[in-house]
């Protein structure tokens, strides 16, 4: 055993780490100022919510009612509403692309507004090249419609007939809806995906770049030793750059926490493992650090971002894709962060996560060691 | 000083029965191959060689040759096709967890971790040894004397010299106290005073019975060993004691006075000559090497030769005989070409090469160089240089790695301006019009910057290119280039599966493309091997005598010969200036009475900083 690994032998490189650790700026850059800056840029860059979406309201007759209609297409936060005179005119401000959609208010509608026994048709045309912001629009103009003729029935200026069914909505965890609040803890977890794999993959590129590997492999400090000593060393480096990004969430992004410290520090552990594991999977290719760093985004922030179900519902992508998403780790971390952030401790989610993601440290941790040999072969 | 190996060490292999005379490493029919593009490169072919207990082992060959690989095997780093190493007994690699401890591996990068101190990185291998607390302390302390560094225990390795740099990782392979000591070109990169002390350290190792197996491109170097290996292409070329190997060659040298304006074109004739091996240049002689079997009287050299005097062989004209008798010789090659290299230029005055004085009259000086000093922060890396060369002349400047060579080069090149002084190239002031100089000067990279993916004759069209060379004058100089280079063969192979050789060919070919009226050579034929480096002075020679200018920076002492005079740069400063053969004659000494251009520039940068090695003081 002795040979495998030995406890000053371990240290010695544990030391070592160290305090390259503090000497080297460059480890430092990947833990504290990447995830700083990632999270900056894509936390406030990255915002799935639309306000001040650019909406047509058509008047073709400019009568009180309509008027206090466009007033309330106005005063919404979610439209910069304008007016048009003509169907014709809001339908080329659409083409021009300086509209997403408008709103047709015929003189005669809304005059018929009193007459219940007819339907109240209203033309909402909306640009639906981009669906999602599509769907968003027409939801807004609804909204706004439905709550003006609320107003101007109990006004009484409408006659008051209440409709059959009245839906009263409540958003669990995020009742604002903010989608800051859901992406930041995604967003930690895909920061973290890249922080850990390119700790160690920096990390051991750099000793191979210098050739300090050759003389680590000359000695007899064994594979285990070296490995050991890396994970360790990062991990505590990445341990406290999780930190970091959790506090500049919460405090500058302003995300509800709703679960406990301990349990993200267990999930967080288990999947920075993982990470680093697998940087140093990514180093046993990589000898240089500009490959180690390409490979790096490749295989882990772009799978972390696309198929982590942070950006895109899993369950609406096609099934194959969907049978990909289960080899990305950050799949799960995200559920549980977002868990953690929005819900709380939740043990029926939690649970199984944190269990799938034990089985990544081991695996990865597992095919590592197999694949590091102690020669400069490979 | 108890730096051989411990006591311990040698009582076991006492007890295990092992006979004194058992070579130290038994070496039998070894392949390696590297994996490159959709083949293979084979570094080591069949090699079969014992290498005896104690005693230092020069292991030589150019890059290339197969040395680091053949260290990496005996290290157990790699993993051998075929074939079968055993050290000390034990079979390599399947054993080398029994054996590592009694190994001492320094990789040619230093492998130190620069972020440690001096004495933190003895500690790491301390550690990773597994050596006792207090053996570990005495055994520190005994190699920081040992090397010198005992002052810089808390310095940074980072922050090292090339030479410290260097006696630290020897320290750190000595730490377990191993009894194969396994050193990968130690003293590339190290100036000559630095080398000189890191060998004086392993000598004394190896009279302490370690077996020591130093590599290097150098042949000075390795006939200074105890007994050398000689690798050409992954084979075995030659291996024996050096003297076994100079006597076996059966060559006689000579030294043949010659006028310094004829003696490129003597070399010439005399290499067309059969039986003579070698004609390199040594100050105002000629160095002749004739095989045994020819004699003098053949070559047709009988009057002259006898004003000859007869030289002490060397290991180099022994290496360079068996290279001439396993290929064709492309020195003779080239002697017999006459092909003009560029345009006709006004005739050269060379006659007074060997008696020039320092100081060139401004007037005829193609590059001058006035008080030229450039400086990077606290640093100063050129330092007052002033030095000017003439048409038709061969300047070379000599320093190890650091001295300024490189930067004095990239003022000159118009790459980097001065932080004071002036530079002129043919005329041309760098300091307004560097692009125009530009256009005068062929510029030869270290490592020759050839694009690795495109054939040769890519590599020669896009040179043409860059120099704005028009698609008929391309055609032109293109077919000059392949006669006067010999690209026939390999003018559509693609330029990364070329030799070294090659690649230094086609290199110099795309750098005179554009007919420059300079020619600026960086480290041209370091690593390359002994017949290259013959083959490319030869040509340069023809180049010079058509005109043109050369300028050449090398940390190889005894190549300056090739040139027709040498400036010393030591640490950014111009130490002297002369012609190689008065140079050396100026260091004659009772101790050195023939000293070579490497023993002058020790003498030389000693007598500029008394109190001994620079490095010191630094």
């Amino acid at each position: 055993m002795n040979r495998i690994l030995r406890l000053r032998r371990l240290l010695a490189l544990l030391r070592k780490e160290f305090v390259q650790i503090l000497r080297d700026p460059s480890a430092i850059m990947i833990a504290f100022v990447m995830p700083v800056a990632l999270l900056l840029l894509n936390g406030y860059g990255l915002s799935l919510d639309a306000k001040n979406v650019a909406f047509g309201v058509v008047m073709e007759a400019q009568t009180p009612r309509t008027i206090s209609l466009y007033r309330a297409f106005v005063d919404t936060p979610y439209l910069a509403s304008r007016p048009y005179r003509t169907a014709d005119a809001a339908e080329t401000a659409l083409l021009d692309r300086e509209i997403k959609g408008y709103i047709v208010v015929r003189a005669d509608t809304v005059r018929n507004l009193s007459d219940q026994l007819k339907p109240q048709p209203y033309l909402i045309v909306v640009d639906g090249v981009d669906a999602n912001t599509a769907r968003i629009v027409e939801g807004y103009a609804a909204g706004v419609l439905g709550g003006w003729y609320q107003r101007e029935a109990t006004n009484g200026s409408l006659s008051s007939i209440a409709p059959g069914v009245v839906l009263e909505h409540r958003y669990w965890f995020n009742p604002e809806l903010r989608s800051t609040s859901f992406i930041v803890p995604g967003l930690i977890a895909v920061v973290m995906t890249l922080v850990g794999a390119l700790l160690t993959a920096m990390i051991v590129a750099r000793e191979w770049e210098r050739g300090t590997m050759e003389t680590l492999m000359a000695s007899p400090a064994s594979v285990l030793e070296v490995m050991l000593s890396k994970l360790l060393s990062n991990f505590v480096l990445g341990m406290m750059a999780m930190a970091v990004s959790v506090i500049l969430g919460l405090v500058l992004f302003q995300v509800p926490f709703r679960g406990s410290f301990l349990m993200l520090a267990l999930v967080s552990a288990l999947f920075l493992i993982s990470a680093l594991a697998l940087g140093l999977l990514i180093s046993t290719v990589a000898r240089n650090q500009f490959v180690a760093a390409q490979i790096t985004f490749i295989t882990t922030y772009m799978p972390a971002l696309m198929l982590s179900g942070l950006l895109f519902d899993i369950a609406s992508m096609p099934q194959w894709i969907q049978d990909l998403t289960h080899i990305v780790a950050a799949r799960y971390f995200v559920a549980c962060l977002q868990t953690l952030f929005l819900a709380g401790d939740i043990s029926a989610v939690l649970l199984p996560n944190a269990i799938i993601l034990f089985g990544f440290a081991i695996a990865f941790s597992l095919i590592t060691l197999r694949r590091m040999t102690r020669n400069l072969e490979g | 000083m108890a730096i051989g190996p411990s006591p311990a060490a040698t009582d076991s292999a006492a007890a295990n029965g092992e006979p004194i005379a058992a070579p130290a490493i038994e070496i039998r029919d070894l392949c390696k191959s590297f994996p490159r593009g959709h083949d293979r490169v084979t570094a080591l072919d069949h090699l079969g060689i014992d290498i005896a207990a104690g005693g230092i082992t020069g292991l030589v060959g150019p890059d290339g040759a197969g040395k680091t690989t053949l260290l990496r095997l005996i290290a157990g780093l790699l993993t051998a096709e075929s074939g079968s190493i055993r050290l000390l007994g034990h079979g390599i690699p399947a054993e080398i967890e029994e054996i590592r401890p009694e190994i001492g591996y320094m990789p040619q990068r230093f492998g130190l971790y620069e972020d440690l101190t001096v004495a933190e990185n003895l500690g790491l291998f301390g550690d990773l040894h597994d050596l006792p607390r207090e053996a570990f302390e005495q055994r520190q302390a005994e190699l920081m004397h040992f090397t010198g560094l005992a002052d810089f225990t808390a310095r940074l390795a980072g922050n090292l010299s090339g030479g410290m740099k260097q006696k630290l990782g020897l320290a750190c392979a000595l730490l377990a106290q191993p009894r194969v000591l396994l050193l990968d070109e130690p003293s590339v990169g190290v100036d000559p005073i630095s080398r000189r002390e890191l060998w004086q350290l392993v000598r004394d190792l190896s009279g302490a019975g370690t077996t020591v197996i130093w590599s290097t491109a150098y042949l000075d170097e390795a006939a200074k060993c105890d007994s050398v290996i000689v690798l050409q292409d992954g084979r075995l070329l030659a291996a024996g004691q050096p003297s076994a190997l100079i006597t076996g060659a059966a060559t006689r040298a000579f030294l043949l006075p010659v006028k310094p304006e004829e003696r490129r074109r003597r070399q010439r004739q005399l290499l067309a000559l059969p039986g003579v091996r070698d004609a390199t240049l040594l100050g105002g002689h000629l160095r002749l090497v004739f095989s045994d079997g020819v004699p003098a009287e053949d070559a047709g050299l009988a009057p002259e030769l006898a004003a000859a005097t007869p030289a002490p062989a060397r290991l180099e004209d022994a290496i360079v005989t068996l290279l001439r008798e396993q290929m064709p010789a492309p020195g003779q090659a080239v002697a017999n070409q006459a092909v003009a290299p560029t345009a006709p230029v006004p005739p050269v005055d060379t006659a007074s090469t060997d008696t020039a004085s320092t100081d060139v009259a401004s007037a005829d000086a193609v590059i001058a160089v006035n008080h030229l000093s450039r400086r990077f922060g606290n640093f100063t890396a050129v330092d007052d240089v002033s030095f000017s060369v003439k048409r038709g002349e061969v300047f070379g400047l000599l320093g190890p790695n650091g001295a300024g060579k490189s930067t004095t080069f990239r003022i000159l090149c118009g790459l980097l301006p001065a932080s004071s002084g002036s530079a002129t190239v043919a005329g041309i002031d760098l300091g307004h019009a560097r692009a125009d100089a530009r256009q005068r000067i062929g510029y030869m990279a270290q490592r020759f910057s050839l694009y690795g993916d495109l054939s040769c004759r890519e590599n020669l069209r896009f040179m043409a290119g860059a120099y704005g060379l028009d698609r008929r004058r391309f055609a032109r100089r293109l077919d000059w280039a392949v006669a006067a280079f010999d690209l026939g063969g390999i003018l559509d192979a693609v330029c990364s599966t070329l030799s070294l050789g090659h690649k230094q060919r086609l290199s110099l070919a795309a750098a005179v493309l554009h007919e420059p009226d300079l020619l600026f050579l960086d480290e041209p034929t370091s690593g390359v091997d002994p017949l290259a480096r013959r083959d490319f002075w030869l040509r340069i020679g023809l180049f010079v005598e058509s005109g043109m200018t050369v300028l050449v920076t090398s940390h190889f002492m005894d190549e300056a010969e090739n040139c027709d005079r040498i400036a010393i740069v030591n640490r950014g400063r111009l130490l002297a200036l002369d012609t190689p053969g008065k140079l050396r004659a100026d260091c004659v000494t009772p101790e050195q009475p023939d000293p070579s251009l490497d023993d002058a520039f020790v003498t030389i940068v000693q007598r500029s900083e008394p109190g001994g090695s620079p490095e010191l003081q630094a």
